[in-house]
């Protein structure tokens, strides 16, 4: 791993690097439906083409396939985009992966509407929302490539189903590599005391931008990473909401069903103070550029510190 | 086979029908009518063929089998049973709430069980990666799928026999438990797939046609199988319906409903008198 901070490189392309990286463990396998140069698992490829698989277009079969696989010691990642993965292969993945609990690894990749120019039909943002209703499957979201490629280790350590959420849009690179990244919990940028930012994927670097125009109007915002979506990390939202009294959550993801509600379900149970979420609302995309459409659709820093000094209004 | 070497199979498939209609029978629910036309290839698979211990069933190099057609678990269960897999008395806790003997099978739960299965297609694709594993790791264990004849209405079918014959794998058979009928009726009605076998042939696949209930079919076909280099291949196996009950053969209403007090009993007692003409215990 080679990244520096701010060098712009998609989380797609963090994945087919970790592939190549951490290629070299035999029981590795890489599936893949027809989008190697897309997925960039074209590196896993050239670099081990004896376990490279190519299942041409029928994501449901390669999630099947990878069940069978896993089922005779391989740690599988089958890739797709997050389109045809979570949605196309859902039933595969909960029946065949999910239900027996195997050691798959769902490489999805042109997650969000940041997919951008081919439109609403391949802009996933309904995947963690589908992903989080199986029980036993982990959902982790990086939000640059070094957290992406600490993502990837992570899973291959990790013995049971892994959903990885990866972007197409290459975006800055925020973390070292003395960055340290376990499933399961979020990590705080930046402590706070007004408001607490809880954002995921390309919405971290949002997020820490939003506390800055916060902190030029006087109010204190805590910022915290959340790449793990599942299981979440309560402690951290518990604490937060204890400590600064509002929460806002920030994912490139329809609100119901991600982030947002993961967070909002620990809320009520646990210590309800006042939350607002940023995602898309309830919508489909459209075709055109990822920064335009993310400010479109207000998947931007302007909109959530909007929406702090809506939540911190509720207190 | 010799004539005894068959009777012994016949008498072995005799009593894993009379497990699956037991487990049937006291769930007061499953599907009987797939589970009888399927026994004779368990029995076969699990008597004669394949490489599988109960005492090590998760051996890495064992043979496999996935069971597709995931409904007919009373089969299964009634296969692993008289194998030695699990105790025969744990069947009459079929699908009740503490057993874990569930409605389809759950690999995790019971010894023996290769995949979870159940919802159809997903089982053909996941015997596809076993055999898959098998190449890559340079292994000589065979993989073994049963499929129904409604289950190939399922698209994902035909994506896992595009899939198996481009990478060539000649370590899976699959078997067609080819009975007639689904759930609503006549596959021919339903939705018609024939001809099924032309079908896998120009998929690329070896196919061989049988009667699923003729031991000696079924060992020349599987033992033609591991003879075929460089394709899977589909074993077509004519079978009947509810085999070996009068009153359940070739009828689609036995599908999926469990016989009655009377009409388990008529059941059981036919598959009796058949293991006494064959000279075994019941």
């Amino acid at each position: 791993m080679n990244y520096k901070i701010g060098e712009s490189v998609a989380t797609r392309q963090a994945y087919g690097d970790a592939l190549v990286e951490y290629g070299n463990d035999p029981r590795i396998v890489v599936m893949d439906a027809d989008l190697s140069k897309s997925t960039k698992t074209d590196g896993f490829k050239v670099t081990y083409p004896d376990r490279f698989i190519n299942t041409g277009i029928a994501e449901g079969n390669m999630m099947a396939t990878a069940a069978g696989l896993s089922t005779c010691g391989k740690i599988v990642f089958a890739s797709s985009f997050a389109m045809f993965a979570a949605g196309r292969a859902f039933e595969q993945i909960r029946n065949s992966i999910g239900y027996p609990h195997l050691n798959v690894k769902i490489g999805a990749t042109h997650a969000g509407i940041s997919v951008g120019e081919d439109g609403a039909s391949h802009q996933c943002l309904e995947d963690i929302g589908i992903m989080r209703t199986i029980p036993g499957m982990v959902i982790l979201n990086p939000a640059d490539a070094v957290e992406s490629n600490l993502a990837v280790k992570a899973a291959i350590d990790y013995d049971g189903p892994v959903y990885l959420r990866f972007g197409r849009l290459a975006v800055p690179t925020i973390f070292d590599e003395n960055y340290k990244f376990e499933i399961g919990k979020g990590i705080q940028l930046k402590d706070g005391s007004d408001v607490t930012l809880i954002g995921t994927g390309l919405l971290v670097p949002a997020c820490t931008e939003a506390a800055e125009i916060l902190a030029g109007e006087g109010i204190n915002a805590r910022v915290i990473n959340m790449a793990t979506i599942k299981p979440i990390d309560k402690d951290i939202i518990i604490k937060a909401a204890k400590e600064t009294g509002a929460i806002v959550t920030a994912e490139e993801h329809n609100v119901i069903g991600g982030l947002g509600s993961a967070v909002a379900e620990v809320l009520v149970e646990n210590a309800p103070v006042p939350m607002k979420r940023v995602g898309t609302q309830d919508v489909f995309g459209r075709s055109g550029k990822p920064y335009p459409l993310l400010e479109m659709y207000g998947l931007d820093a302007k909109t959530i510190a909007a929406k702090a000094k809506e939540a911190i209004a509720m207190k | 086979m010799d004539s005894n070497e068959i009777k012994d199979l016949q008498i072995h498939a005799a009593h894993v029908r009379k497990m699956a209609l037991e487990a049937v029978h006291a769930a007061g629910a499953g599907h009987p009518g797939g589970s009888l036309s399927v026994a004779d290839i368990l029995t076969y698979l699990y008597f004669k063929e394949m490489n599988v211990d109960p005492k090590d069933a998760k051996n890495p190099d064992r043979d496999r089998f996935v069971l597709s057609k995931g409904h007919c678990s009373p089969a299964l269960y009634g296969i692993l049973a008289e194998r030695g897999f699990i105790p025969k008395e744990d069947i009459k806790g079929f699908r009740s709430i503490d057993s874990y003997l569930q409605g389809h099978p759950d690999m995790k739960k019971v010894n023996g069980v290769d995949m979870s299965t159940g919802s159809l297609g997903q089982g053909i694709s996941c015997a596809n990666g076993m055999a898959l594993a098998g190449k890559l790791d340079g292994k000589s264990y065979r993989v073994y799928t049963a499929l129904g004849d409604g289950e190939i209405e399922e698209g994902e079918v035909w994506e896992a026999a595009m899939f198996a014959a481009h990478y060539k794998l000649d370590n899976l058979t699959a078997f067609l438990d080819y009975n007639g009928l689904q759930i609503d009726g006549e596959i021919t009605k339903v939705m018609n797939s024939t001809p099924i076998d032309k079908k896998f042939e120009a998929f690329n696949w070896h196919v061989i046609r049988i009667d699923a209930h003729d031991f000696n079919q079924i060992e020349a076909a599987v033992n033609e199988a591991k003879q075929t280099k460089g394709k899977p291949t589909l074993i077509m196996a004519k079978s009947v319906k509810g085999k070996g009950v009068s009153f359940m053969e070739g009828q689609a209403a036995w599908h999926g409903t469990a016989p009655n007090d009377e009409q388990y009993a008529q059941a059981i007692s036919e598959l009796d008198a058949y293991i006494d003409s064959l000279g075994g215990d019941k």
